[in-house]
């Protein structure tokens, strides 16, 4: 079987531009909004959740004709939530200082709706290598809304732009002193969560014109 | 007039349908509307024969604010004389003090243009005149020190979330003027947050306004005490009637904006229900904080956090104090974003009211609550208008049995 055939390619990158999970299905907000305050805390984020859900796709979907309809759920929850545990443990290992500040939103991973919703729809009813990529191209079109959604929020209303690294994070440019002393201005409202809301929004809006979706009014 | 006329006639044909300059229709036609009637007839209902157009109605608006604008000059040129220790007269005042708002009206204006023309031309509709009140109403909410950029930010913001993202004027929900305010209060609060008085002074100069006296009291006593021995402004109750204390632009002076709002009533634009309900919900939790305050001060009430001076505001020095009048007068009764029936106007002001002394008081973090008050009854105000028609509905099916 060919993997790269025009109908998996339509299964990668539909999710990420035309039936992108936060913007057009609008899943997956609470960590959209709670992990963007930094844009490399977004990075990892994306980082996790792709290593969770094209794992769980592709577990489940190995196992699919072997669960039972009316525990799948139950098996759906614990195969996502050792993965969880497995990244989680991962990140406290070698990079502690980002463990430390995603806290509980890398546990909260378990929650998202995006990984039960894609092995519920998907993964259970194809193969593996589908599922592999459906995984793939959701994860991405999640990672792409947040990393961007973190971008502006860090840029605008921190004054930096932050990269991972071991540590806390290399501070890959910063606004200089002299726009400060020019009378520059970061805008906290973008730190608070309405301010990522705000942005959110936007983001929604831009992408849903640029996909040209038509909601039904 | 007449050559006023063939301008609009001989640039009306390069922008009609077809032509190559046919995007730029909606600023022809705005500003052929300015000088003179449309002669559109409507294609659907309603068919309302006035004179009393959007654009007329808006410009009545502009109209009661220009005094505000006036005296919000002259204010700022007599705090920043008082601060500098010079003597500078009425005029020189007034000029000193228009230095500043003029740049700022420049700046809002322009942002909101912008926005508005960009979605008039995107979305082919004509340009609206809401913009225009929006834009008239931002300045004068505004420190008379704040950068210009942050204005132009603030506008851009307020007419786009607060209004063109719904539709445009007559469906949005929020205040356009009160949403680019709010959006200024929490995106820049080293400028705007409400415990720093807004006067032009040297550098580093500064003191507290009004509300933030009562709310950071060195130790307890009473608002009236606390106004009176702060000896850096007057604050007493008829100098804040007549406005010369720090504050945003337009806000200070209670006069003008109680003629502002007669001249609004009188033109029955805006509701005179909302503004006078407001005031008794004002009145009416004053009162209440007040007798709360002289319970527990006295010692028949025990609870934490007591006693605080905020509670012992008058309702008269709530109405004077901030910008409560101008808000409630120019603000809330904006017809698109308040309560359509006339019992829901009365519930929409009075919650105004009640809330703004509950923000004031009771959280110190926010001294000035009235902004916040208004957006949030704005959220429920068509949810008041549903109940009050329901509730109609049922009391004339009841009487029908």
């Amino acid at each position: 079987m060919e993997l790269f055939n025009s109908e998996s390619k339509k299964i990668v990158s539909d999710p990420i531009n035309v039936n992108n999970p936060i913007s057009l299905q609008v899943l997956g907000i609470c960590s959209a909004l709670a992990v963007t305050i930094r844009l490399d805390q977004a990075i990892i984020m994306t980082l996790a959740v792709v290593f969770v859900l094209c794992s769980s796709n592709v577990i489940l979907s190995l196992i699919r004709n072997y669960i039972p309809t009316r525990v799948r759920i139950v098996i759906m929850l614990s195969v996502i939530a050792s993965l969880v545990s497995v990244v989680d443990e991962l990140l406290k290992a070698y990079l502690y200082d980002m463990s430390k500040q995603l806290s509980v939103f890398v546990g909260l991973i378990i929650t998202n709706c995006i990984i039960m919703g894609r092995a519920e729809a998907f993964a259970l009813k194809h193969g593996p290598s589908k599922a592999f990529l459906d995984g793939l191209g959701n994860s991405m079109g999640y990672g792409l809304i947040i990393i961007v959604v973190s971008f502006f929020r860090e840029l605008f209303g921190a004054g930096t732009i932050t990269l991972p690294d071991g540590g806390a994070g290399y501070v890959l440019w910063r606004i200089p002193e002299s726009w400060y002393a020019a009378g520059y201005e970061n805008i906290g409202l973008l730190v608070l969560s309405p301010g990522a809301f705000i942005i959110l929004g936007l983001v929604i809006w831009i992408q849903r014109e640029f996909a040209g979706v038509e909601e039904d009014a | 007039m007449d050559f006023l006329r063939k301008i609009f006639e001989e640039t009306g044909k390069f922008v009609e349908k077809g032509k190559p300059l046919s995007w730029a229709y909606p600023v022809w036609e705005a500003a052929d509307t300015i000088f003179f009637s449309t002669n559109k007839q409507t294609s659907k209902g309603p068919h309302i024969r006035d004179n009393m157009d959007i654009k007329r109605t808006m410009f009545f608006v502009v109209i009661a604010l220009i005094p505000c604008y006036i005296f919000g000059a002259y204010n700022i040129g007599y705090l920043n004389a008082l601060a500098m220790e010079i003597e500078r007269g009425i005029v020189g005042n007034t000029i000193f003090g228009f230095t500043y708002v003029i740049p700022i009206l420049i700046a809002t204006f322009v942002a909101g243009a912008i926005c508005e023309l960009t979605f008039a031309i995107i979305r082919k509709h004509e340009v609206n005149e809401g913009f225009l009140v929006s834009c008239a109403l931002i300045p004068l909410t505004m420190p008379p020190d704040v950068p210009l950029w942050q204005v132009f930010i603030g506008t851009s913001f307020g007419i786009i979330i607060g209004k063109e993202i719904f539709g445009g004027v007559g469906t949005n929900i929020f205040n356009p003027a009160l949403t680019s305010r709010a959006f200024m209060y929490f995106a820049f609060p080293t400028k705007i947050s409400g415990d720093k008085v807004w006067a032009v002074g040297p550098d580093g100069y500064s003191g507290a306004t009004a509300l933030a006296i009562p709310a950071n009291p060195v130790e307890y006593d009473t608002a009236s005490n606390l106004f009176s021995a702060n000896t850096q402004f007057d604050y007493s109750t008829l100098n804040m009637f007549w406005g010369l204390i720090p504050g945003s632009i337009g806000e200070t002076n209670k006069l003008l904006i109680l003629l502002g709002a007669f001249f609004l009533i009188y033109c029955g634009i805006a509701s005179w229900r909302i503004m006078v309900s407001s005031v008794l919900g004002l009145v009416f939790t004053a009162l209440l904080f007040n007798l709360l305050n002289y319970l527990t001060v006295d010692g028949i009430l025990q609870a934490g956090g007591f006693p605080n001076a905020m509670l012992t505001i008058t309702p008269l020095q709530h109405i004077l104090i901030g910008s409560f009048l101008f808000g409630t007068v120019f603000m809330a009764t904006e017809p698109v974003t308040s309560s359509h029936t006339n019992t829901g106007r009365w519930i929409y002001g009075f919650l105004i009211g009640v809330l703004t002394v509950i923000i004031r008081s009771i959280n110190p973090a926010y001294p000035e609550g009235v902004f916040l008050a208004i957006l949030i009854m704005n959220m429920f105000a068509p949810l008041i208008d549903y109940y009050v028609v329901q509730a109609n509905i049922k009391m004339r099916l009841a009487r029908n049995v």
